[in-house]
């Protein structure tokens, strides 16, 4: 089996600022969630950035599938950071969708038949098929995100990375986000880079911490160390939010 | 009373109108949603040197815009997009620094610039016949290009990074872009002249967008707009005898006033719930 992703001590600098430093990461199995958390400015987005090849690391080398970024568009799909969009911008969802498709249709080829049935499936995937005429700005937090969800999934990825994919939804919108994301990560890898430590506890099968370095073990089990050496602050002031923690202050109570 | 419907230079300017309006009603709705007016400002200003140029290589000026303005388009937009200093400060100074080589090169000419003026504000009523050739041809281009790039234009405009991702090379279809709209501003400028192209790249496309949300849709419903208010302003500009380019300009601030005031009484209207 090929790996999914293979990361050999790449860095990235941007003028005199190391944004990542030394990463090295691997990911073997083509399918479950992988959760990365870290601080806001630890590099998340520049992580997710060198993936899809859109920054290139000045040293070390980047493989997805066997093949450097930019060889394997057709397998990824990017859910980007929603802020900073306009929402009055004149599309409807279905064209948003179809542009997922544009790695595979070609550079100055209308959409085919094909596309147009995989642009379908995917917005029937995430239940927004019946909103394909509906103009993006038209839609709620939760439905748009399920529709630049959906514009991933026209490119039939085998790898899905998502850019803080729960923020600004609320609190019923994210679960049903990570109900979705549960049901993706059967077929393919799922990458999510969140900051919400709560979520990532319930639902990722692997977790890795990302603050200039990265801190991962192939598992789910952040050690304390790896935490603290991550947000750079004791435990008690980041982990609230973690199951365990929740049980072990229940146990506390008289 | 259609009766100066027979003289040529109307029907000249009508055609120059239509074929105008064609143009930036396409064109200009990339300008707008895609927010890019400053720098299409930009392109229209700098490409005064080339109507310096023509003046001094003694040819027809339009032939200095079209090279020169084609020229400002790749340059600011390959400076605005790589350089350390700000993209807007990028701007100002390619556009300034156009209009200034524009002045020294009209300076330099011997004699007398006969219709300088007309470059700069334009006068639908005295498009000669060639420049009307010129402008059908440009206007061929201009369609046909986004005929064929609907698909990849449409990317861009929403989302440069994902286009980037989907393996597209956004960065050259950006100055392909930025280019088609130099050659719009080739067109527009002998209707309402250099210094008043960024009205008509902008009003009709605005417009358009209070109807629809649909950038096809957007496209026709400007072109009409352009046609409809740019024939309107012609009629005016000959009746009261007054500059034709300010005049379509002021019709077009008008009725996008008029439209923009109109609609937001009836929004209000709506949500009190009467």
């Amino acid at each position: 089996m090929e790996k999914v992703i293979e990361l050999k001590d790449v860095w990235i600098r941007y003028g005199t600022q190391t944004i990542l430093e030394a990463i090295n990461f691997e990911l073997k199995e083509s399918s479950g969630l992988l959760g990365i958390i870290g601080p806001n400015g630890g590099g998340k987005t520049t992580f997710l950035k060198v993936l899809l090849g859109l920054l290139k690391p000045y040293r070390g080398s980047v493989k997805l599938f066997g093949k450097p970024p930019e060889k394997s568009r057709e397998l990824v799909g990017y859910v980007p950071q929603y802020r900073g969009f306009d929402f009055d911008f004149p599309i409807s969802v279905w064209e948003v969708v179809l542009t997922g498709r544009m790695s595979h249709t070609g550079f100055l080829k209308k959409y085919r038949e094909e596309d147009k049935k995989a642009a379908e499936e995917a917005l029937k995937t995430v239940e927004m098929f019946q909103y394909r005429d509906r103009q993006i700005g038209q839609l709620s937090g939760g439905q748009r995100q399920r529709v630049f969800i959906a514009r991933a999934l026209a490119t039939n990825p085998k790898l899905l990375l998502l850019d803080e994919p729960n923020s600004g939804l609320d609190p019923h919108m994210q679960d049903e986000l990570y109900r979705l994301l549960n049901r993706l990560k059967q077929e393919m890898a799922v990458i999510m880079v969140t900051h919400d430590l709560s979520a990532v506890s319930v639902y990722v099968d692997k977790i890795a911490c990302l603050n200039r370095t990265l801190h991962y073990h192939n598992s789910r089990e952040i050690s304390v160390e790896d935490l603290e050496a991550t947000y750079q602050c004791p435990v008690e002031l980041i982990a609230h939010g973690i199951p365990h923690r929740v049980l072990s202050n229940h146990e506390e109570d008289p | 009373m259609f009766d100066f419907l027979q003289y040529n230079f109307i029907q000249n300017a009508l055609a120059a109108a239509v074929l105008a309006s064609i143009a930036c009603g396409i064109i200009g709705v990339y300008v707008v949603v895609k927010k890019i007016v400053f720098i299409s400002g930009g392109i229209a200003h700098a490409s005064f040197g080339g109507v310096g140029l023509g003046y001094y290589l003694g040819i027809n000026p339009m032939f200095g815009v079209l090279p020169f303005s084609l020229l400002s388009a790749l340059v600011m937009g390959t400076v605005s997009k790589k350089s350390k200093i700000p993209e807007d400060s990028a701007i100002g100074i390619l556009w300034s620094l156009g209009m200034a080589l524009g002045i020294i090169f009209v300076y330099l000419t011997p004699g007398y610039a006969p219709d300088l003026m007309t470059y700069l504000f334009g006068n639908i009523l005295t498009v000669p016949r060639f420049d009307l050739y010129f402008m059908l041809a440009l206007d061929i281009v201009i369609v046909g290009a986004v005929y064929l790039l609907y698909k990849e234009f449409l990317a861009l405009c929403f989302d440069e990074e994902f286009t980037t991702v989907q393996g597209f090379p956004t960065e050259k279809l950006y100055l392909f872009m930025l280019c088609i709209i130099a050659l719009t501003i080739v067109v527009l400028i002998k209707v309402v002249g250099i210094i008043l192209v960024i009205a008509l790249l902008t009003i009709p496309a605005s417009l358009s967008r209070k109807f629809t949300h649909n950038l096809k849709h957007m496209m026709l419903i400007s072109i009409a707009f352009g046609t409809v208010i740019s024939v309107t302003g012609i009629g005016l500009s000959y009746a009261l005898d007054v500059p034709s380019g300010a005049t379509i300009i002021l019709v077009l601030s008008l009725v996008y006033g008029l439209t923009a005031f109109g609609m937001g009484m009836l929004e209000n209207r709506r949500s009190s719930g009467v």
